[in-house]
Order: C-alpha cells, then sequence, then structure tokens
C-alpha cells in the first residue's frame, strides 16, 4: 500500500441555504499530521463532515479527490471503503448493537465475501487495541456509545481507527472534554497510527493536543477559510498569545462564519 | 373493489364438514348456532384501523392434504423449525390445517398430559373440549370472525396440563399452510390446571405470495392457581394470507403467564392479545416484536386486564416498519375498581425506517382503582439519519446499516423472549424480513 493523498480544492459548503465553507485548499499527503485550528463557530467541523458526505452538508463547488478517485462521487460507505475516516465530534449512539458486532461488520465492509477476518484474529485485535486504550473489556459488549461518557466516547471513535486502520483520517474534536490522563491515552493510540502511509487532519481549537501528537502542518481557520498556515511552531505561537494577532494581521473583527469584516 | 363480506358456506356445508369429522352433537350445533349469528355480527373494530378492505372471504376451507409417515418428509424449511425447537419430541405438526403429525413422550403421557390436535381432542376428549372451547375465555358472539371461527374451525390443537404436573420441556405446534389457498381456522386451548406448569410454542408458515388466503387464530388459555404457562409464537404468514389473531388468557390466583410472540406476518393482520389477571397475585408478562413491510396494514392490540388484587402485569411491544407498511399499537392497561396493589406497566416503541412507513402508538389507561402503580412510554420515531451516517462512515452499507438498526431496536424484546426456539427463530425471520 503506498501513501495517498486527500486533495481538496476550492470546496464550498452550505447547510440550510447558508454557505459555512468558502473556497478552502488542503493537501494531506500519507505520513502527514495535519492540524486544522480555529475558535468555535468557523466551519471546522463543517468541513470534516462534509468530506465524509453528512447528510446535512450541500457542496455547491469545488472538488476533493483522494488520489485519482473523486470522493465526492461517492456514497458515504463508499468514501470509508476508500480509505477516509472521520473521528466524529458527537458520535451517534446505537442502541441494541454491540461494539464487538459494529465493530466486525465495519472490518468485514471493506473485505471481499468469503474473505472476512475470522473470529479469533479480530478478537485478539480487539483485545490488545483496547488495551492500548485503557479500555475496560466490557466496551466490547456494550451497545455502540449507549450511555459512554464524553471521554468513552473519543476513546471510541480511536479504537475504530485503530481497528479499520484507514489511509487518511479526520479527528474532529478529538480532544474535547478529555482530562490529562485520557489526552495521553488518546494521543498515544493517534501516535501509534503513525507511518508512512497514514494521513491525518486533527481538528482542534486547543493547542493541547499538538503537544502530544506534533504536527507537520497547522492551519488556522476563520470564516469558513484557512487564513493561515505553518509548521508546528504556528501552534505553539496561538497558544502563547491566542488568535487575536491573526485576526488584526488580517483585519477581521469576527472569526465566525458569516460576520465577514 | 368492494370487499364481499358474505361468507360462502352454508348451514348443509358445515353440517356435513361436522359429521365428516366424526365430531360430537354439541359441536356440531354450536358451529350452526355461530354460522347464523355470524350473518348479524358486526367485524371486530379494531382502533384506528379500518378493515372493510381486508379480505376475510376468499380462501379454500377444506383442503385434500396426504399425511406423512415420518418427519423426514417434511420440507427442509418446516424441518429445520422442529430441528430447533423440539428436542424434547413432543410435537404437533399440521399441514393446511389437517394434523399429519403427532408425537407426545410416554413420560408426560403417564402423567395425563393431553397434546393432540382439536379434531381428535373433540373425538376423545369431548366434555372437556367442551368445558374450556369458546366458554369463558373467548365468546362466540364477540364480533363476526369471532362466530365465523367457530363455524368453519379447522384445525387446532389442545394442549391439557393435570394438577401438579410441570411439564420442563416445550411443546410444540407447527401449523404449514402448504397449498396457499388453504384457509385456516385454527383453534389453541391450553388449559394449565392448578399448580401445574407448560410452555408452547406454535410456528405458523405459508406460502401465500400471491394468491389470497384467510387465517382466523384464536388461542384460549386457562391458568389455573399458582399455574405457569409460557406461550410462545413466530407468525409468518405470506403476502396474500389476512390475519386475525386473538390470544386470549385468563389467570387464576398466583397464576403467571408469559407471551413471548413474534408477529412477522407480511399480510394484513388484525392481533389482539389479552390477559385477564382475574385471580388475586396472578402476573403477566406480555412480549410483542413485528416488522412491517410492503403494504402492509396492521393492527396490535395488547392489552391486560387487572381483576384480582396484588395483580402485576408488564406490556412491552416493539414494532419496525418498513416500505409503505402501517401498524397501529394500542395498548391496554386496564385496573378495575378493587383491583387493589396492582402494578401495570405497558412501554410500546415504533421505528419507522423511511417516508412512507406509517405507525402509530396508542397507550390506553383505563384505572378504576386509586391504590395502584401504573406506568407507560411510548415513542414513534423515524429512523436517525445521523445514525445511518454514523455506520456508513465506518465503510457500512446502507442496507447494512439499516439492518443493525433494526436487530438493534428489536433486540431488548428480542433477547429477553423467554423461549430459546423462538428467540433464534425470531432472529431469523428479523433478518430475512429486513433483507
Ligand atoms: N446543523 C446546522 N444548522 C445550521 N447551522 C449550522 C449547523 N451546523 C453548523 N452550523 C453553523 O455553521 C457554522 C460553523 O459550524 P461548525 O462547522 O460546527 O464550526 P466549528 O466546528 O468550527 O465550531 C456555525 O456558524 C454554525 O452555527
Ligand atoms: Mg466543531
Amino acid at each position: 500500500m503506498a501513501a495517498s493523498t486527500l486533495k481538496i480544492e476550492n470546496l464550498h459548503v452550505s447547510i440550510e441555504g447558508k454557505e459555512i465553507i468558502k473556497g478552502l485548499d488542503l493537501e494531506i499527503n500519507g505520513g502527514e499530521i495535519h492540524a486544522v485550528m480555529g475558535p468555535n463557530g468557523t466551519g471546522k467541523s463543517t468541513l470534516a463532515s462534509a468530506i465524509m458526505g453528512h447528510p446535512k452538508y450541500q457542496i455547491t463547488e469545488g472538488k476533493v479527490f483522494l488520489d485519482d478517485e473523486d470522493v465526492l462521487e461517492m456514497e458515504v460507505d463508499e468514501r470509508a471503503k476508500a480509505g477516509l475516516f472521520l473521528a466524529m465530534q458527537y458520535p451517534s449512539e446505537v442502541s441494541g448493537v454491540t461494539n464487538a458486532d459494529f465493530l466486525r461488520t465495519s472490518i468485514n465492509a471493506r473485505r471481499e465475501e468469503g474473505d472476512e477476518i475470522s473470529l479469533m484474529k479480530f478478537i485478539k485485535k480487539l483485545d490488545s487495541k483496547m488495551a492500548d486504550l485503557d479500555m475496560g473489556e466490557e466496551f466490547a459488549q456494550r451497545y455502540l456509545n449507549e450511555g459512554f461518557s464524553g471521554g468513552e466516547k473519543k476513546r471510541n471513535e480511536i479504537l475504530q481507527l485503530m481497528m479499520l486502520e484507514p489511509k487518511i483520517a479526520v479527528l474532529d474534536e478529538i480532544d474535547s472534554g478529555l482530562d490529562i490522563d485520557a489526552l495521553k491515552v488518546v494521543s498515544k493510540g493517534v501516535n501509534a497510527m503513525r507511518n508512512e502511509e497514514f494521513g491525518c487532519l486533527i481538528i482542534t481549537h486547543y493547542q493541547r493536543l499538538l503537544n502530544y501528537i506534533t504536527p507537520d502542518k497547522v492551519h488556522v481557520m476563520m470564516q469558513g477559510r484557512i487564513v493561515k498556515s505553518g509548521g508546528a511552531e504556528l501552534a505553539q505561537r496561538l497558544e502563547a498569545e491566542g488568535y487575536d494577532w491573526i485576526k488584526e494581521e488580517l483585519g477581521i473583527k469576527d472569526e465566525t462564519v458569516g460576520q465577514e469584516a | 373493489m368492494s370487499v364481499d363480506t358474505k361468507i360462502a358456506f352454508d348451514q348443509d356445508y358445515v353440517r356435513s364438514f361436522s359429521e365428516k369429522r366424526q365430531e360430537p352433537e354439541w359441536l356440531t350445533q354450536l358451529r350452526l348456532m355461530a354460522l347464523e349469528k355470524s350473518t348479524n355480527l358486526p367485524m371486530p373494530k379494531p382502533d384506528k384501523t379500518k378493515i372493510d378492505k381486508f379480505n376475510f372471504t376468499s380462501f379454500k376451507h377444506d383442503v385434500p392434504t396426504e399425511g406423512i409417515s415420518s418427519l423426514d418428509e417434511l420440507p427442509e424449511d418446516i424441518k429445520d423449525l422442529v430441528a430447533k425447537d423440539q428436542q424434547s419430541g413432543n410435537l404437533l405438526v399440521h399441514r393446511n390445517s389437517t394434523p399429519v403429525f403427532s408425537q407426545l413422550s410416554d413420560e408426560l403421557k403417564d402423567k395425563g398430559v393431553i397434546f393432540t390436535d382439536i379434531q381428535t381432542a373433540v373425538q376423545n376428549h369431548s366434555e372437556l373440549v367442551e368445558k374450556y372451547f369458546m366458554k369463558d375465555v373467548v365468546k362466540v358472539d364477540e364480533h363476526r370472525l369471532t362466530a365465523l371461527h367457530t363455524a368453519l374451525l379447522n384445525g387446532g390443537t389442545f394442549l391439557y396440563v393435570p394438577r401438579n404436573v410441570d411439564v420442563d420441556v416445550p411443546v410444540q405446534a407447527l401449523y404449514w399452510q402448504e397449498d396457499p389457498e388453504a384457509g385456516l381456522f385454527n383453534h389453541v386451548i391450553i388449559v394449565a390446571e392448578d399448580n401445574s406448569s407448560v410452555t408452547y410454542v406454535e410456528n405458523y408458515l405459508s406460502y401465500s405470495h400471491d394468491v389470497e388466503s384467510v387465517a382466523n387464530i384464536i388461542a384460549e388459555v386457562h391458568v389455573g392457581q399458582n399455574a405457569r404457562v409460557t406461550f410462545g409464537s413466530v407468525d409468518n404468514f405470506a403476502k396474500g394470507v389476512t390475519t386475525y389473531v386473538n390470544r386470549r388468557a385468563n389467570v387464576a390466583r398466583d397464576g403467571n403467564i408469559d407471551w413471548a410472540l413474534a408477529q412477522m406476518n407480511d399480510g394484513n393482520t388484525v392481533s389482539t392479545n389479552s390477559t385477564n389477571l382475574v385471580g388475586d397475585g396472578s402476573t403477566a408478562d406480555s412480549k410483542t416484536v413485528t416488522i412491517g413491510r410492503g403494504n402492509q396494514k396492521q393492527n396490535f392490540t395488547n392489552e391486560i386486564f387487572h381483576h384480582g388484587k396484588n395483580s402485576e402485569g408488564v406490556l412491552l411491544v416493539h414494532g419496525v416498519q418498513k416500505d409503505s407498511a402501517s401498524a397501529i399499537f394500542n395498548g391496554v392497561t386496564k385496573i378495575e375498581h378493587g383491583a387493589t396493589k396492582s402494578n401495570g406497566d405497558q412501554t410500546q416503541r415504533v421505528l419507522m425506517m423511511n417516508e412512507k412507513a406509517r405507525g402509530d402508538a396508542n397507550p390506553i389507561l383505563l384505572i378504576d382503582e386509586d391504590d395502584v402503580m401504573a406506568g407507560h412510554a411510548a415513542s414513534v420515531g423515524k429512523v436517525d439519519p445521523l445514525q445511518l451516517f454514523y455506520l456508513q462512515s465506518r465503510g457500512i452499507s446502507r442496507k447494512e446499516a439499516e439492518r443493525l438498526i433494526i436487530h438493534g431496536f428489536l433486540a431488548p424484546v428480542i433477547n429477553e423472549l423467554p423461549i430459546e426456539g423462538v428467540k433464534n427463530r425470531a432472529i431469523e425471520v428479523t433478518e430475512r424480513k429486513v433483507n
């Protein structure tokens, strides 16, 4: 498996007729970790959801390619099978479906009929990934996200990431609501995925997570666009100085979507 | 198209049908009386479902059927039902309403247990059957369909468990409607005398995909003092069959009934499941799962009537509606005056898989006593698009995601079904109805 590239060109996304993403370009290569940062309400989750094909978001302009495949032409499940993954800011709860069944169904969905993962192999992998994430055994048999605390849901998203091994992953606010120990565990999970082929886009509005997962590139999002890009040092400056200096530099009064300067 | 609600069977036909079956005079007379009454009685009026376009008249009543000499002759799908549900060998198989196989262990025979088809029962145990048939539990003249049921009775089962006898393996009755046009007027009587216990499991199966037929089923359960009955069913009539099914129990002091009903018909269905908690301290637990698909119209009334003091009744219904199917779920908890310290609880949940599917849940609480507890919960909702998105975002196809959600939705009921055979069969049929 060679490294993949996710290429976003001039992306425009609307929700209920209101444009949220207004011409966004981004390229993520396998082996790279990108961070998109920005205050609340600047369109970060919209970007993540649109890439994965969330039914509420309309793409009005632009292109998204995974290598030579047109992502926007694909159904949601096809995007996943092509190698995309989204750790959601607010994962759904599905009653009556155990975590283990769900994961096994997901793994088998990307394998040929007759080539399903053996139960033994699946359990072994699940046990080891759950151990990595300090998740108790009972999580395998609990219903998918049902009654999980915020932190447990985040861990469960990373568990899915580790089980499914996508080419490119988008992690939306995987750090929010985590205490420092949980943050370390989740970071350990993501770092374990790191290799020359795996590309990752980490969305966060705190710099904190990036102390544990060092990004190759950092982008700042405001008003539905990437307004500034840099290396890991950009995240550190944001940590130290906040976002105001960027707003000043660019003449932005209100960074949220729909509040154009 | 207006549907003719007149039945093409007259007094002569019914008399000769009864004669042919060598029935006792009381039954012949009861049939004739019921036929007479049926012409004047109104159709049942299930709450919120119009049934005037349902077919209750087009069917064959008396289908010539060959017997079988061993279970090996059964087709695979029928054999599967037996193999999984029936290790004990206490089995009755009906083919087009005719009994073709019957087996009861010597041990149970020696204890005085009767488990036989209704035709044999009226010949060999006439007085016993007469005592229970359409008397205290269901009445002949409740409406036209109960009367027609009595007049045209052509199949069924009689299960009698004497006082103090525990039947500790399930007994099973299989109603296999091989001829797609065969109508079924099936009557089940279960008598559990005081301090006895029994588990009865029934399976209905038909192949009327393209032609019309009718199933008119009544089950009467008599639960004696301190007796326990578990009643499991997997209904699986094909699209062409209109079903009227009424399963009802009277429970005496400290008696208990558990209902586990997987109502997986593909045709129009009017179903009633009711329990009369007559005696003090009597209890009932009723669980139902159903999946509607195609253009099916169904009405489910699940009811528990509390008469005795300290009686406890719990109703749990989960229904999925797919395609253009529609269903009404009426949950009735009635606590009569004097039924002090009784406890009635009901939950009905309906999940609709798309825009055209319809479902409605009506919790009906009728409480005529102050010193009681009663609870209810009802929910009707469409499948959550975000759940689908979430599952699909992991590579699961839309269809598979829907399948997971449906299984998950029914799981709280299916997992609690008290009979392993019914549970497994319910899961299998769910699988088929979901795909
Ligand atoms: N379902 C929705 N309906 C209407 N507006 C929405 C919806 N979801 C997000 N928005 C709007 O889109 C903008 C960006 O939201 P979001 O992408 O969630 O931002 P972020 O993830 O950066 O906090 C906000 O102004 C928000 O109010
Ligand atoms: Mg967000």
